[in-house]
C-alpha cells in the first residue's frame, strides 16, 4: 500500500467516523452529555493542533492554550460587538494565527533552542492568564463587550447561521459543527503533511541541520507550521466558547499542562493519538472530579510523570508496536 | 526627592525579589542543564513550611530562614532520586516530568491545606523617608539576595566542593575518571538548588502570602530571568534580574502589576531575538 493510498484511506475513515458521530450521537445522547461531548471535541481539536506542530514539526509549544484562549476571547468580543457571528468567526481565526506568526517570528528567526521555546510559550500563556484575570471592572470593555476579569464573558453568544443573527444554532447543531470541524482539521493536517511543505517540516524535525544544509529555510517552515497550529487552536477556542464560555481558565497552567499530557499519552508523531489521549484523559478527570476525594491536578500530575517515565512514546505507538508483534507471532 | 528615593528603593527591592526567586532555578539549570518546571512549587512548599512552622510557635526568623531550605532540600533529594535521575540527558523529558510533578504538588497541597491564602505578617516594621513609609522587610530582602549570591559565588569559586561541582558540570566523564562520582554530584547540586528555592519560598512568604498556586506567579518571571541571563549562571541571573526587575517595577509603577509583567515578557522576548544565547552568551562570557 503506497503512502498516498494509506493517507487517502485514513482521511476517508476519519471523515466517515466524524460524519457518523455527527449524525448518530445527537439522536441518542442526552443534551447535557452532548454539550460535554462538544467540550471534549473542542479539546480534541486543541490536542490535534499541538500533535501536529510538536509531533511533526518538533516545535515544543508549552503554551498552545494561548492561541486557544485568544481565539475564544476574540470570538466572544467580536460576536458581542457585531451582533452576528458570521464575521466574528473569521476574525477569531485570523487573530490567533497572526499572534502565532508574530511569536513564531521572534522565536524561530531568533533561532532559540527547543527548551527556551517551551519556556517562552508557557510564559506567554501564563501572562495572558494574569492579564485576562485582571480585566474586571468597567474600564475593561472592548466596544460593548466587558472582559469580566476572573468571571470571563458568561454571555458568549452561540454561533448563528451565516448572515442570519436571529437564527442561532442549537446545542445539537453546535456539536455537529464541532465534530465536522475536528474531522476536517484532521484531514487537512494529513494533507498538509503530504505536501512538499509538510514533508520538509518533518525533515526539519528529524534533523534540523541536515535540512538546512540541503537548502531548506528551516525558520520559514517552522513559522508556517506554528501558524497553522495557532489557527487550529483558535478554532478549538471558538468551539469551546460556544459550549462553555470564555474565561481566563482557557489560558491557565492546568489547561496548558493537560494539552501536553493528551499528546504525550496519545502518542507524539501521530495525529489520531492526541485526540484519543484527550478523550481518555478528559473522561478520567471528569470521573475523578465526581469522586472529589482526589484533586484532579494531583491525578493529572501523576499521570504526566508516569507517561514520561513509563510510556515515553505514548499509548497509540506502544499499542501499535505490541499489536504488530502479536500479529507477526500469529503468522507461521 | 523623597519620592525618587522611594521609587529607587522599590526598584532595588523588585530586583532583589527576582534574584531570590531565580537563584534556585539558575543553579539547577546552569549547573545541570535540567529545567525544573516544579521550581515554583518548591517555592510554594518553602512558603508553607514557613507558615506551618511559625504557626507552631517557632521563632519567625528560624521559620523563614532555616526550616524551609531544610524541608525543601529533603524533598528535592527525594525527587532527584525517584524522578530526575531516570531522565538525565533527556532535557525535554525532564521538563515534562517536572511539569507533572508541579501539577501533582499543587493538587496534593490543595488537598492537604485547601485552596486559600494564608500569610504571616512581615517583621521589621517600616521606616520613614520624608512623607513615605518603606517596609523594613524590603531592605532585608535586598540584603538576603546579596547574601545568597555571595554564598553561591564563594562556594563555587573557593571551596573544594564547588571546584568538584564545576568540574563535573564541564566534563562528567573526566571527573568520573578522576574518581568523582558524577551521580552524587548531580544529586547534591539538585538538592542545593531545591534548598535555595525553599529558602526563597520562606523569604517571600511574608510579602506574597501562601497558597497552593503561588508558584505559578513566580515561575514565569524566574524562567525568563534565568534564560535571559544565559550561560554564566550567577552573573547572568544577576544582570538579567537587574534589567528585567527594573522594567517590571517601573512599568508596575506607571501602569498596573499585570502590565509590568507583560513589559517584562516583551523585553525578554525581544532581547532573546537579539541575543539568542542570553546576555552572557554575548557579554561577560568568562564570568561564573
Amino acid at each position: 500500500m503506497t503512502v498516498n493510498v494509506r493517507t487517502a484511506l485514513q482521511i476517508v475513515a476519519a471523515l466517515i467516523v466524524a460524519g457518523l458521530a455527527a449524525w448518530l450521537l445527537p439522536q441518542y445522547l442526552e443534551l447535557f452529555t452532548l454539550i460535554n461531548a462538544t467540550v471534549f471535541v473542542s479539546m480534541g481539536l486543541l490536542a490535534l493542533s499541538l500533535g501536529l506542530i510538536w509531533g511533526f514539526g518538533g516545535i515544543l509549544c508549552f503554551g498552545q492554550t494561548a492561541f486557544f484562549g485568544i481565539g475564544g476571547y476574540t470570538y466572544a468580543v467580536a460576536a458581542i460587538n457585531f451582533g452576528d457571528t458570521t464575521w466574528a468567526v473569521p476574525l477569531a481565526l485570523l487573530v490567533p494565527t497572526a499572534v502565532a506568526a508574530a511569536l513564531g517570528y521572534l522565536m524561530f528567526f531568533g533561532r532559540i533552542s527547543d527548551v527556551y521555546m517551551g519556556v517562552i510559550t508557557l510564559t506567554t500563556t501564563l501572562i495572558l492568564f494574569k492579564f485576562a484575570n485582571s480585566t474586571a471592572g468597567d474600564q475593561w470593555t472592548i466596544g460593548t463587550a466587558p472582559l469580566g476579569g476572573f468571571n470571563g464573558i458568561p454571555g458568549t453568544p452561540p454561533l448563528n447561521f451565516p448572515l442570519d443573527p436571529s437564527n442561532q444554532l442549537a446545542p445539537e447543531q453546535v456539536f455537529v459543527v464541532a465534530v465536522l470541524a475536528l474531522g476536517i482539521c484532521y484531514a487537512v493536517a494529513k494533507l498538509i503533511l503530504r505536501t512538499r511543505f509538510g514533508r520538509v517540516a518533518v525533515a526539519i524535525k528529524e534533523n534540523e541541520l541536515r535540512a538546512e544544509l540541503l537548502g531548506y529555510d528551516v525558520r520559514l517552515h517552522k513559522l508556517g507550521l506554528f501558524a497553522i497550529g495557532g489557527f487550529m487552536a483558535g478554532l478549538a477556542g471558538i468551539l469551546f466558547a460556544n459550549c462553555v464560555f470564555v474565561s481566563p481558565t482557557m489560558f491557565s497552567l492546568s489547561y496548558a499542562g493537560q494539552v501536553i499530557i493528551w499528546v504525550l499519552v496519545g502518542g507524539i508523531g501521530t495525529l489520531v493519538g492526541p485526540v484519543i489521549g484527550c478523550m481518555l484523559i478528559q473522561a478520567l478527570t471528569t470521573y475523578a472530579g465526581t469522586l472529589s476525594a482526589i484533586d484532579p491536578n494531583l491525578l493529572l500530575g501523576v499521570l504526566f510523570m508516569l507517561a514520561v517515565v513509563v510510556v515515553p512514546k505514548g499509548l497509540l505507538p506502544t499499542a501499535t508496536t505490541i499489536l504488530l508483534r502479536l500479529m507477526r507471532r500469529g503468522e507461521p | 526627592m523623597d519620592y525618587a528615593v522611594v521609587v529607587a528603593l522599590q526598584i532595588v527591592s523588585g530586583v532583589a525579589t527576582l534574584v531570590i526567586v531565580s537563584l534556585g532555578l539558575a543553579v539547577v539549570f546552569g549547573m545541570m542543564r535540567v529545567i525544573n518546571l516544579a521550581h515554583g512549587e518548591f517555592l510554594m512548599l518553602g512558603g508553607y513550611t514557613a507558615i506551618l512552622a511559625s504557626g507552631q510557635g517557632v521563632n519567625l526568623w528560624i521559620a523563614i530562614l532555616v526550616l524551609p531550605p531544610i524541608a525543601v532540600g529533603i524533598i528535592g533529594a527525594v525527587v532527584e532520586r525517584v524522578l530526575i535521575r531516570r531522565l538525565y540527558g533527556r532535557m525535554i523529558d525532564t521538563m515534562l516530568a517536572t511539569w507533572g510533578l508541579s501539577l501533582a504538588f499543587i493538587g496534593g497541597v490543595t488537598m492537604l491545606f485547601g485552596n486559600s491564602v494564608t500569610g504571616i505578617s512581615a517583621p521589621l516594621g517600616s521606616f520613614e523617608v520624608g512623607r513615605f513609609h518603606v517596609a523594613g522587610y524590603d531592605l532585608f530582602l535586598v540584603a538576603a539576595s546579596v547574601a545568597m549570591s555571595l554564598a553561591i559565588w564563594i562556594v563555587l569559586k573557593f571551596t573544594p566542593a564547588g571546584l568538584i561541582a564545576r568540574g563535573t558540570m564541564q566534563n562528567a566523564e573526566m571527573a568520573a575518571a578522576l574518581g568523582v562520582p558524577p551521580d552524587r554530584v548531580y544529586a547534591l547540586t539538585f538538592t542545593a538548588g531545591a534548598a535555595l528555592s525553599g529558602l526563597a519560598g520562606g523569604l517571600i512568604a511574608p510579602v506574597s502570602g501562601v497558597l497552593p498556586t503561588m508558584g505559578t506567579a513566580y515561575i514565569a518571571k524566574a524562567f525568563i530571568t534565568v534564560i535571559t541571563g544565559g550561560a554564566a549562571m550567577l552573573t547572568g541571573t544577576l544582570v538579567a534580574s537587574g534589567l528585567l526587575g527594573s522594567v517590571l517595577t517601573i512599568f508596575t509603577f506607571l501602569t498596573t502589576p499585570v502590565f509590568g509583567e507583560v513589559a517584562l515578557l516583551v523585553v525578554a522576548i525581544v532581547l532573546l531575538r537579539l541575543l539568542p544565547r542570553g546576555i552572557t552568551g554575548r557579554f561577560l562570557r568568562r564570568a561564573l
